[in-house]
């Protein structure tokens, strides 16, 4: 383990401290907030089935926070009702009568059940911001039914198709692929053009991040073997700290919670594991398959072992899901301090510690894309790691 | 719980997205990027190590031009010395040659004295005697005259030769 080296650093150190203060809290703030929205307020709302005029006045925190770091078929720019401003993005659902396409306009912003869309013989009712079949009869006025669970909590019974729908967050994801890809083949024929010469503009940079990553991330964990998780590392890096700030933008295109869904930080987990699986070399299996414990050991250690190949990348996952979904919800709670008090007098104690978070979470931002690459490179470093000994 | 549940249509479309991304990236980005920054840096060392060696170079022309300055000196010193001695042994033959000269001519010039001498004293003797002859002739008439007489100045005449 070469942990070691980064923790010298008193600056990372109190970096990485504030990193793991802001995830304990987060992770609070998520559990509350799940409880709340699943159990109150949303789904009352929904199972009234009326949006009267006296129900939107009452300003329902939880639903306004989880619409936001949830994930839409809108991309919502300014205004509410009437004004309602964005972009409506295309719905793309696989079903058993095939492709199924259409404009997400088509269900007019509801997302109570109430409205309900026929393509292709079947018709889809959209609620919590999910598109299900939509049932036959309407109970209070919404096509999606609601049953309660062993638990008690409200569970949509509705079937749902398989959705391949170009969401705000799919929609930010080709955003910042096209960006990435503008910003760094650029810089790449910056380096064609000026070849040999000292860097110039944004590869002047872009260079620094790019040699950090080479020489505080790679090499210090992969060894001489380094070049060839580059080109992962690299990409992995740029792309989760470019999401992370676009997430930090609070208007289009930025303010989808990219890096804080949990589908986006498990592709990239996993695509770690694929390349931890591939490039394990024999004293990696050998560890795993047969660890150095004395014999009797090995029927608990071997389970455990395997069960280790798995919690790394599930640790990655975890870990940037909960660290960026926490900035989210935390500045969007100190905002809606204004909405609780229903006073403007709170305005700028809220923006100050809007702003403050928001100067951490821009640190954030660059930590989890730097901590998931160095983990990424570590545990990938632990499976090519040459020694015959233990 | 919803947070917790990843969409299948997120997952299909990052991976698609993620894979081009890594597969664009990497070919024409990645690629000659790390190319050429590892080849500035090797440029960069190459350049390092050169200015290093040509200073060392450098170092090592001038101590060598030193070194050439102070063997220079050396010979000039040593030529110097040289001449001077040769211009010391040129003059000391000089004068040495002019003492042997010298002493040769004085000496001839004694031995053209002396010649000069013997001839003149045999001039002198040539001379004498003929005066002597003279003389005894004189006398012999005078003594042929005056007996007396004659002997008388014979023995002046000796006198006077005497002195002579």
């Amino acid at each position: 383990m070469k942990f070691s080296h980064f923790l010298t650093s008193k600056k990372i150190g109190i970096l990485a401290f504030l990193a793991v203060f802001f995830t304990f809290l987060n992770v609070n703030a998520q559990n509350h907030g799940q409880e709340h929205a699943t159990d109150s307020a949303v789904v009352e709302q929904v199972e009234t089935g009326h949006h009267d005029s006296h129900e939107e006045k009452k300003f329902d925190i939880n639903t306004f926070i989880f619409h936001h770091i949830g994930d839409s078929y809108e991309f919502h720019f300014w205004g509410h009702g009437e004004n309602w401003t964005g972009l409506y993005l295309p719905v793309i659902l696989y079903t058993p009568n095939g492709l199924v396409c259409f404009s997400s306009k088509e269900f007019h912003l509801n997302d109570d059940g109430s409205v309900v869309v026929e393509k292709a013989g079947m018709r889809f009712a959209k609620a919590h911001g999910k598109i299900y079949y939509a049932a036959e009869e309407a109970v209070h006025g919404s096509y999606v039914h609601h049953e309660k669970n062993d638990k008690g909590k409200e569970v949509v019974t509705n079937t749902r198709p398989l959705d391949f729908s170009i969401t705000k967050n799919v929609f930010t994801i080709f955003f910042s692929v096209a960006l990435l890809l503008v910003i760094f083949l650029t810089v790449a024929s910056g380096y064609k053009k000026r070849e040999g010469k000292a860097p110039k503009g944004l590869q002047s940079v872009l260079e620094p991040i790019i040699i950090f990553v080479r020489d505080d991330i790679a090499k210090p964990n992969l060894g001489h073997k380094y070049e060839r998780f580059m080109p992962y590392l690299l990409t992995v890096f740029f792309f989760i700290w470019i999401n992370n700030m676009l997430g930090l933008v609070p208007f289009f295109p930025g303010g989808a919670n990219v890096t804080g869904n949990i589908a986006i930080t498990m592709v990239l987990a996993v695509f770690t594991l694929i390349i931890i699986l591939f490039n394990g070399n024999k004293y990696y299996w050998g560890h795993i398959f047969n660890p150095p414990v004395p014999w009797w050991l090995k029927p608990l250690m071997i389970p455990v072992e395997i069960f280790g190949i798995f919690t790394k990348p599930f640790a990655l996952m975890i870990r940037l899901f909960a660290n960026i979904t926490a900035g989210h919800i935390l500045v969007l709670s100190l905002l809606c301090l204004v909405f609780i008090f229903s006073s403007l007098a709170v305005a700028p104690v809220s923006v100050f510690f809007v702003v403050f978070i928001g100067a951490i979470e821009l640190l954030v931002a660059f930590i989890q894309a730097f901590i998931f690459t160095i983990l990424s490179a570590l545990f990938i470093g632990m499976a090519i790691e040459e020694h015959a000994d233990h | 719980m919803d947070l917790l549940i990843p969409e299948i249509g997120l997952v299909f479309w990052h991976t698609i997205s993620f894979l081009l991304l890594l597969f664009l990236l990497a070919k024409f980005a990645w690629k000659p990027v790390m190319k050429a920054i590892g080849e500035r840096e090797r440029s960069i060392e190459n350049a390092l190590d050169a200015a290093e060696k040509a200073k060392q170079e450098m170092a090592r022309l001038t101590s060598e031009n030193e070194q050439l300055l102070k063997e220079a000196r050396a010979e000039r010193d040593l030529i110097l010395k040289e001449a001077k001695e040769i211009k010391e042994q040129l003059l000391k033959d000089a004068k040495d040659q002019a003492q042997v000269e010298g002493n040769r001519m004085i000496e001839k010039a004694r031995i053209e004295i002396n010649n000069q001498k013997a001839i003149a004293m045999t001039d002198v003797k040539n001379q004498v005697s003929k005066l002597s002859l003279e003389i005894a002739r004189k006398v012999l008439n005078q003594e042929l005259a005056d007996k007396s007489k004659q002997e008388a100045l014979v023995g002046t005449l000796l006198k006077d030769m005497k002195l002579n």
